[in-house]
């Protein structure tokens, strides 16, 4: 039976990471488990958790009357999902949805955060992995966003 | 050998009782231009260019030289590429359709009074339009059949720059005759050489006597006066990398300033080879034609591509003329696009000098730290 | 670098177009159609064109545009998957069977499908970009054995834009692996929705040694070879298909160069290492 920190260590968004880190994230975290069309995460809640999938797919998504439910992009196993716990104003911007079975790290981002004030050291390395993220998903939003698959009118 | 005015006037008319149309300089509108011509009487007698950026003049000689001026504003590339050309002609039948290939121009030419730079071009074009992996045969019929008697210069304009570009003032390949003006001691002759088998049975027909010392001596110092008159120059080094490294220099900025994508220089550049494929219908929709005209990579949907161009700036537009020319075109042809003729320099209306855009370049390139080239 | 399999020469006079009667019409997406031709005159030497290829397509009276094969039949019946953009794109997305189409070709350059044999083998495909590769999956399909591990990357602007999706999901079935996102997707799309560069990490082939063919919207590739590099694909194994204003197709209208190459004769089908600094000048 794997600990937390072995799940979290095989996820690239903590590769490489010092062992004592590693443990100080794990400490936050628990294992979970999501069924089909449950919510990992609320548009508008206060942002205190966020998850490391471990696999099934879930879909980042707003909801928009008259269309319904827009997915902005799916994720999937390995992915980071969640990182307003981190920048105020602490909360979510979209819901996320499983897709089918998630199994997932959930990780206390409010206790984290309780963390990194108190260790710089820690908050900066964990920030520094967050960005990373944050900056290869804006960067394929950008692309998205070109339409580059339309017919090349602005 | 040496043939006087008379033996000038038996070759165009020898060439014009074989049946072929003689294209030589003549003046029009004036600008010395090839042109049909039927007997020497039409050449430029006594004319010669003055030119400068932005500028080209007619003036009068003091002799009655025949050839004494550099080049006009049309070369012989019309001749062998023609400006529109009907490819086909293609009718509905039915649910079908039928084509017919349109008869070649069956006209023979003979090219009278070329520039050793204008041969050259003949030359590039050559290598666009014949050869291994291209083969246009109608091209290659045209240029197989065509006489060119080629004039060796002594008469450089101030926008000529051969001697940089390894085209001139002397004559290179792909020449049936050459002939040098010698205008002094009493005689107004030509020295005339054959290059060919038929070059020289052209010219052994001719009213001529042998060329002795002196006739070789005069001649040769035709060309060094060219070269002794050339006032540009360009330094060649490495063009291709140069352009490479300088893609992104300000001074495309600089010339697109002043460029107007007026078109002009490619329309008068001898070695340019662009056209455009059109569809010509009329109102009926049964009757469809596809013709083939000359374009210039200077026009805004010259790169269009579903929805856009792809260079719509005048700056991208310059800078892919004057890399292609200079650069791109000896990955493409192993030859350099530009034959140092001068025409774009002297008819751009704003007066853009090709060599004065590369020496600025170059200063741009030395600039730039070692490891940045 | 290995040169591709031959590339099949004009069939004719290379500016001189044949008769062609649509046999089949299939419609693919609200703007893109399949139409697969055969030559009128069934006795003519008609030279089958190499994948990658593209032939000329005229519709009568209208105009002239390049269309990648997307499909080619031993016995000359040549798929070609157009999606309307113009005049001429249109006229010919309206064609019907029994229609007569004017084809001139094969010209250019096709995909490397040797390079694949006895190795892994990546298709990545952008919208009307996976059209130039279908080719490549019918001669996989058709040679299974040849090739090592076989991944298939599409992405596509919407679900209802997304090609040959029933030919995809049988190709899973020949061990073949087959993923799909798109940019955007209405309600009801249980796929993927993202960056087609974010199922590169997916792809169940090993980086160093296999052989990779893009083709899609021109960033789109400079962006997927960027991140295939970062992933240790070796660049030498990467070719991409690449696109320019043709109209003579043989190489002396000029107007397809892309810097020193005519995409029409030295494309559209290049290697990476000769295009990629050239995709890089900014034509601003």
């Amino acid at each position: 039976m794997k600990s937390i920190a072995d799940l979290l260590a095989e996820q690239s968004v903590f590769a490489g990471i010092a062992p004592e880190m590693l443990a100080l994230i794990a400490g936050c975290g628990v294992n979970t488990h999501f069924a089909p069309g449950r919510h990992l995460l609320r548009e508008g809640d206060a942002a205190d958790k966020f998850y490391v999938l471990r696999s099934g797919r879930v879909a980042v998504e707003t909801y928009a009357p008259p269309r319904g439910g827009l997915v902005v992009e799916t994720l999937g196993a390995g992915d980071l999902v969640g990182w307003s716990w981190l920048f105020p104003p602490y909360r979510s911007h979209f819901d996320v949805v499983a897709l089918e079975e998630v199994s997932a790290v959930a990780l206390d981002g409010a206790c984290l955060r309780g963390k990194c004030d108190e260790d710089p050291a820690f908050g900066y390395e964990l920030t520094r992995r967050i960005a990373q993220v944050v900056i290869e998903r804006l960067q394929a939003t950008r692309m998205r966003l070109l339409d580059v698959y339309g017919d090349g009118r602005p | 050998m040496v043939i006087g005015l008379d033996g000038l006037a038996a070759l165009v008319a020898t060439l014009r009782a074989e049946g072929r149309t003689v294209i030589g300089p003549t003046v029009r509108d004036g600008a010395i231009v090839p042109g049909e011509i039927e007997s020497v009487d039409a050449l430029p007698v006594g004319w010669t260019d003055e030119q400068e950026a932005g500028s080209y003049r007619l003036v009068r000689r003091g002799d009655d030289a025949r050839f004494g001026y550099a080049v006009g504003p049309q070369s012989w590339r019309r001749y062998m590429t023609p400006v529109r050309e009907r490819l086909w002609r293609a009718t509905r039948n039915g649910a079908s359709f039928e084509v017919q290939v349109e008869p070649r121009d069956e006209k023979r030419y003979a090219f009278f009074g070329v520039r050793p730079c204008e041969l050259a071009a003949l030359g590039v074009q050559d290598r666009v339009h014949a050869g291994e992996t291209r083969g246009d045969p109608a091209y290659e019929r045209r240029r197989r059949d065509t006489i060119v008697i080629a004039v060796d210069c002594g008469d450089p304009a101030a926008t000529c720059f051969c001697t940089s570009m390894g085209t001139g003032p002397k004559s290179g390949p792909g020449v049936d005759v050459v002939l040098t003006e010698i205008i002094g001691d009493g005689e107004h002759r030509f020295l005339a050489v054959a290059h060919s088998d038929r070059g020289q049975s052209l010219i052994t027909a001719l009213p001529h006597r042998a060329a002795v010392e002196r006739d070789e001596a005069a001649a040769a110092r035709v060309p060094e006066r060219a070269v002794a008159r050339m006032q540009r120059s360009i330094d060649t080094t490495d063009l291709p990398g140069l352009l490479r490294r300088t893609l992104e220099a300000s001074r495309w900025d600089d010339v697109a300033s002043r460029c107007l994508a007026c078109a002009n220089c490619t329309l008068v550049c001898p070695t340019c080879f662009c056209t455009d494929t059109e569809e010509v219908t009329d109102l009926t929709g049964d009757h469809s034609e596809r013709w083939r005209r000359w374009d210039s990579c200077f026009t805004l949907d010259f790169s269009y591509l579903h929805g856009g161009s792809v260079r719509t700036s005048t700056r991208s537009r310059y800078r892919q003329w004057l890399t292609h020319k200079l650069g791109t075109w000896w990955d493409q042809f192993d030859v350099s696009g530009c034959v140092g003729c001068g025409r774009c320099i002297a008819w751009c209306p704003v007066g853009i000098d090709l060599t004065e855009e590369i020496a600025a370049l170059r200063a741009t390139d030395a600039a730039l730290p070692g490891d940045a080239r | 670098m290995a040169m591709a399999a031959p590339d099949v020469a004009p069939s004719g006079e290379p500016m001189m177009p044949v008769a062609h009667r649509v046999v089949e019409r299939i419609d693919e997406s609200p703007d893109t159609v399949t139409l697969v031709l055969a030559p009128v005159d069934s006795n003519a030497d008609e030279h089958l064109p190499a994948p990658g290829q593209f032939n000329m397509l005229w519709s009568f009276a209208v105009g002239e545009v390049p269309i990648s094969v997307s499909g080619i039949a031993a016995d000359h019946r040549v798929a070609h998957t157009i999606r309307s953009v113009g005049p001429v794109t249109g006229a010919l997305t309206r064609s019907e069977p029994g229609d007569v189409i004017g084809v001139r070709g094969p010209f250019g350059t096709g995909w490397d499908i040797g390079a694949g044999m006895g190795r892994d083998l990546l298709i990545v495909g952008g919208g009307i970009g996976l059209a130039p590769l279908r080719p490549v999956l019918h001669s996989v399909l058709a040679a299974r054995g040849d090739f090592g591990r076989v991944a298939v990357l599409v992405g596509a602007r919407s679900p209802d834009a997304l090609l040959f999706t029933s030919e995809l999901e049988a190709a899973r079935s020949h061990d073949i692996q087959v993923e799909v996102v798109v940019d955007q997707a209405p309600r009801g799309w249980t796929g993927d929705v993202g960056l087609v560069t974010a199922l590169i990490p997916r792809a169940r082939v090993d980086p160093e040694t296999t052989a990779v063919m893009v083709c899609g919207p021109e960033v789109m590739m400079r962006r997927i070879s960027v991140e295939l590099l970062d992933r240790c694909f070796d660049a030498d194994r990467l070719t991409v298909s690449v696109e320019r204003n043709m109209q003579c197709a043989v190489g002396t209208c000029g107007h397809c160069q892309l810097g020193p190459l005519f995409v029409c004769r030295d494309g559209p089908v290049v290697p990476w290492p000769r295009v990629s600094s050239l995709l890089e000048v900014r034509e601003r």
